[in-house]
């Protein structure tokens, strides 16, 4: 029977120990431990979080490097573009105003050569003209030289001048 | 003559004790049996909860080992008292 | 590999030969008390006021009374192990005897303890006794290996400058981990565990270090204080008292008017739950201490066995079963201080329980 009835000394003792156990050990055992494990799983928590946002970090920074490199290589196409559109269009403008530079040489070679022509002309009529009135005059002088014949013309035109 | 072994058993109070506790035994025994299969089928059915079923395996058994200690203790009662 | 088995086979035979042969040499004429087991047993799960080393060496342990006069105390060395009664002392006037490890003092007037039938003293009474017997020696050893394990624990996390710990501390912390992890917050909750974390590991790490000192049958262990049903007791009173403590209105309205049920039922579970609220840590503290009881009481049988039989052809087969029991009993001293800490916590948690609306 002593088995199964407890001892006040015992429980005594026992319950002293216990506390003071519990009572040093909350103090300088369970308080440092459990305050480093859980100071340890939060720098864990905190390490994988900041590590994580590294990475989306990282990946951000890629893709805008991926971003700024498409755009550069979009720009240097542009320019690329805009350059030769530049170079063409020179090219265009240069033929252009060749085309017009040449048209008006061409133009004012013909106005020239026109007016040299009219002028040419002119002179060849005059010419003509003088030849004619001296041709005319040598003529006349031969046919009027006698007065039948002077008379006979009179007469024709008359008889023309009739028929007006 | 039974009377007389009636008596000599009654002097020997060990004897009915002992029959307690081992009847106490069996009984834990099956109850205890009986949750280890069950857990051993659970974990087999489902590998990935193993650690939680041995926790409540464990402690259930704790439950049913307290009725048949409370069987050994009164075994004892009976030897010492 | 195989040879090796052989050999050690070899080596035990040649032991047991010659040990038998030494136990043969011994004089039989030396007369004895026949063997009682029951006896050695009883002797060594039970409480002592002295420390039996080896032989008829033990170490005597202070005896402190408290009696009608004050405080006594004395060396239990005064008795010369006499556990009989026989060897009266006499301090401050009053007399004591030391009757089968429990200390009597003899009323006025007498001068030798007086048994009757049963061996109960019939002129003498039991004064409070405050004696640091074995157990309460054992129990202050353990008290000092805990302080010394945990705080050099915790020194070296405050030494390292990355909060890991080193030596024993590595050892220690999955262990509070686990305690932390698998028996507080299921069952108390992420809410309110912290406040019960020091008592569930100071109370599972006592317990566990008590048993493993009585699995040790050598001084200073050997003990079997955590087969005590006094000290079972205390801890469960303790766990008890913290459950009362913590408990919250939800609780109380379950145990005495559970909801939602016709009122002859209310009545009629009322008194079973009061009555298993009490019997809870009845259960807690008789688990452990028939648990390591009877732990104790296997071992000691199967080592009696060799004297019952009285031939050393049996200590084969003692040992053996010692060894198997004992390697079960490192399992089963841990399984029941964990389940004594779960057990806790589970108390604690449902006193804890906040009504959720059915």
């Amino acid at each position: 029977m002593d088995l199964i009835k407890p001892e006040l000394g015992l429980i005594f003792w026992t319950a002293l120990t216990f506390f003071v156990l519990l009572f040093i050990l909350r103090k300088f055992a369970w308080k440092p431990i459990l305050g480093a494990v859980s100071d340890r799983e939060e720098g864990i928590r905190t390490a994988l979080a900041a590590a994580e946002d590294a990475k989306r970090e990282m990946e951000n920074l890629q893709a805008d490097n991926e971003r700024i490199l498409k755009e550069a290589r979009v720009e240097r196409e542009a320019m690329l573009k805009e350059a030769r559109e530049l170079k063409d269009k020179m090219i265009a403008d240069a033929k252009e105003e060749a085309q017009v530079q040449a048209g008006k040489m061409i133009e004012q070679a013909q106005a020239a050569i026109e007016s040299e022509k009219k002028s040419a002309m002119a002179e060849l009529k005059s010419h003509v003209a003088g030849l004619s009135v001296e041709i005319a005059e040598k003529v006349v002088r031969a046919e009027l030289s006698n007065k039948d014949k002077q008379l006979k013309l009179v007469e024709d035109m008359l008889g023309e001048a009739k028929l007006n | 003559m039974s009377l007389l072994l009636l008596q000599d058993v009654a002097q020997n109070y060990g004897a009915f004790a002992a029959i307690g506790a081992g009847l106490a035994a069996i009984g834990g025994g099956i109850g205890v049996g009986k949750i280890g299969g069950a857990a051993m089928e659970a974990m087999a059915r489902q590998p990935e909860m193993q650690g939680k079923l041995q926790g409540s395996a464990i402690v259930l058994i704790a439950f049913i080992e307290a009725v048949a200690l409370f069987g050994v203790v009164v075994g004892l009662m009976g030897v010492l008292g | 590999m195989h040879s090796n088995t052989f050999k050690a086979f070899l080596t035990i035979l040649f032991s047991l030969f010659f040990a038998t042969s030494f136990a043969d040499s011994k004089d039989p004429s030396e007369d004895e008390k026949p063997f009682n087991a029951s006896e050695l047993i009883f002797h060594h799960i039970g409480d002592s006021h002295s420390f039996h080393i080896a032989g008829d060496f033990s170490i005597p342990l202070p005896i402190i009374l408290w009696t009608d006069n004050g405080l006594v105390t004395f060396s239990s060395n005064e008795f010369h192990h006499d556990v009989d009664g026989k060897t009266v002392v006499e301090k401050n006037g009053m007399k004591f005897v030391n009757l089968h490890d429990k200390i009597y003092q003899l009323n006025e007037g007498a001068s030798v303890v007086s048994l009757d039938a049963e061996d109960h003293a019939t002129n003498a009474v039991k004064p409070l006794d405050f004696s640091i017997t074995k157990n309460v020696f054992s129990m202050f050893l353990s008290m000092a290996l805990l302080l010394l394990i945990f705080l050099f624990a915790a020194r070296s996390y405050k030494k390292s400058n990355n909060n890991m710990p080193s030596g024993i501390g590595r050892f220690m912390e999955p262990i509070v981990v686990f305690i932390r992890d698998e028996v507080a917050i299921p069952n108390i909750g992420e809410k309110h565990y912290k406040r019960y974390m020091p008592f569930l590991l100071t109370l599972f790490f006592f317990i566990w270090i008590n048993n493993v000192i009585g699995l040790i049958p050598f001084f200073p262990f050997s003990s079997n204080l955590s087969g005590n049903i006094g000290f079972t007791l205390t801890l469960a009173v303790i766990t008890f008292v913290i459950t009362l403590f913590s408990s919250k209105k939800y609780y109380w309205k379950h145990m005495l008017w559970m909801p939602g049920l016709p009122v002859p039922m209310k009545l009629f579970l009322a008194p079973i739950e009061i009555i298993g609220m009490f019997v809870k840590p009845i259960a807690l503290m008789i688990r452990l201490f028939a648990n390591i009881t009877a732990g104790h009481v296997i071992v000691l049988s199967l080592i009696s066995l060799i004297f019952i039989f009285e031939t050393v052809w049996v200590a084969p087969v003692s040992v053996l079963f010692t060894l198997f029991i004992s390697v079960i009993e490192v399992l089963v001293v841990a399984i029941q201080a964990y389940i004594f800490t779960m057990l806790s916590a589970l108390y604690f948690g449902q006193a804890l329980e906040e009504g959720h609306e059915h």
